[in-house]
């Protein structure tokens, strides 16, 4: 038998002990385990600002922890800040290269990075006189699908070329690489405490690993295609950022482009993956898939707990985010619609309709106030 | 990057990840499911997307247009 073979077989061997332990903890759900709370009250929330200004589809959108302001990034080219209280414009950065995937609000307030197909995440500075580019992280071989701060001077991304890494901003050297995936990575999510985070790829997997020694501790299985949303509730704001839709083909495809027509053409017709999203208490964390469900997995029994999924939704979920108590998930579907799940019983209590286009993006501020959606339509809503 | 690497070293890549997994312990769902739902029940009273957000205090509420008394 051959090595490779030989591997193969032990693989095999080793994952049917993995799957027989995921089974033998698995003495209930989180649906059975919630029969006895009362059922989430009807979510009715209602549009309270409708923010406009980007002149093409929004993919990101992050909270600052002021709870007040918020960047949007937009096919338009532009991030803006925005006065989510006042609904005014703060900045509107003008960016290098108009295909972005991602923004991101570091926890200080004084910088905000954004990243797409130009492979880079860049990090500007709000607080000089005229916004400036701090730095050009370059490295990845693949495009930016997700960025986000740990601290004002290190950020973590994840990338198509399948790794994640963490930077030194300052110096614009990747500390860490996160390699692992063997598909896309298409979203991330850090745990309240910054000492892990969860990413999720085109290879459908989830995967736990330790920010300061780079190891996977964990990978996750059940989403039949990609992973587009992850989300981890904690005391950070959750959020989700979408992007295109793609087949696995596609996503090689696209990191090997080269002219820019033919980039235009991909960032058109794909859909990428929303993040992930830890769950409060940090055990647990939610993702969305263009499988058209949300799953929650639970870090200590190794395995998914619930699903949310509807024989009526049919379209791929591309966001998430989640109330601040974790009770409510707020998922941003392809039909325009941002569902309203309850996490504990699985069921859906709402819906957010109002956008005109795909949601892209949806986030919740620390403070739990309200939930932001950001669409192709170009507008972003504030609900509450 | 995964995609420069070659089967037998995705391969091992797998195994070396699979080895170290197995070794795992995993708790039961029902320890970690009841933990959740007490937290989030707990937290819930005080989230403001599920309790409501009182008009005076929504600093998000619909900016008004004069009043002429």
């Amino acid at each position: 038998m051959g090595e490779v073979e030989k591997m193969k077989k032990e693989a095999e061997g080793l994952k049917t002990q993995i799957e027989a332990a995921r089974k033998a903890v698995h003495d209930t759900d989180m649906a059975a385990a919630a029969a006895g709370l009362a059922s989430a009250p009807r979510v009715q929330l209602k549009t309270r600002r409708t923010l406009k200004g980007h002149l093409a589809k929004i993919y990101a959108m992050h909270w600052s922890t002021d709870n007040r302001l918020m960047v949007s990034a937009s096919q338009d080219g532009k991030l803006i800040i925005w006065d989510s209280h006042s609904g005014n414009k703060i900045n509107a950065v003008p960016l290098k290269s108009s295909w972005v995937m991602t923004c991101a609000y570091a926890p200080s307030g004084n910088l905000v990075a954004s990243g797409g197909l130009d492979n880079m995440c860049t990090v500007y500075n709000l607080k000089t006189p005229v916004v400036k580019i701090v730095k050009e992280l370059d490295a990845h071989t693949g495009y930016l699908s997700c960025a986000r701060f740990l601290s004002y001077a290190e950020i973590l991304t994840a990338s198509g070329d399948t790794t994640c890494a963490l930077w030194d901003i300052e110096t614009g050297k990747q500390k860490t690489v996160f390699l692992n995936h063997i598909g896309d990575c298409m979203c991330l999510a850090l745990s309240s405490d910054m000492n892990t985070f969860v990413s999720g790829a085109c290879d459908s997997l989830a995967k736990l690993w330790d920010v300061r020694d780079g190891q996977c501790k964990q990978i996750f299985q059940g989403h039949t295609s990609d992973i587009n949303a992850i989300s981890v509730t904690s005391q950070n704001t959750s959020d989700s950022c979408s992007t295109e839709k793609r087949q696995k083909r596609a996503s090689h495809a696209v990191s090997s482009f080269k002219s820019a027509s033919s980039l235009m053409l991909i960032f058109t017709n794909i859909t990428i993956m929303a993040n992930i999203n830890f769950f409060p208490i940090g055990n647990a964390f939610i993702t969305g898939s263009d499988d058209c469900t949300c799953k929650m997995y639970d870090i200590r029994s190794d395995q998914e707990v619930i699903g949310y999924q509807d024989a009526q939704l049919n379209s791929g979920v591309t966001s998430l985010a989640l109330s601040m108590s974790g009770r409510l998930i707020f998922a941003g579907y392809d039909d325009f619609n941002c569902n309203i799940w309850d996490s504990l019983k699985g069921e859906k209590i709402g819906v957010l309709s109002g956008h005109d286009n795909r949601v892209s993006c949806t986030g919740v501020p620390a403070d739990g106030m309200c939930v932001c959606t950001g669409s192709w339509d170009s507008f972003l809503k504030i609900w509450n | 990057m995964a995609r420069d690497m070659s089967d037998a070293e995705i391969m091992k890549m797998e195994l070396d990840q699979l080895q170290k997994e197995v070794k795992n312990t995993r708790e039961p769902v029902s320890n970690s499911a009841k933990e959740i739902c007490e937290w989030v029940e707990t937290q819930s009273a005080e989230d403001p997307l599920i309790k409501g957000v009182p008009e005076d205090k929504n600093p998000f509420k619909d900016k008004g247009g004069c009043i002429i008394t």
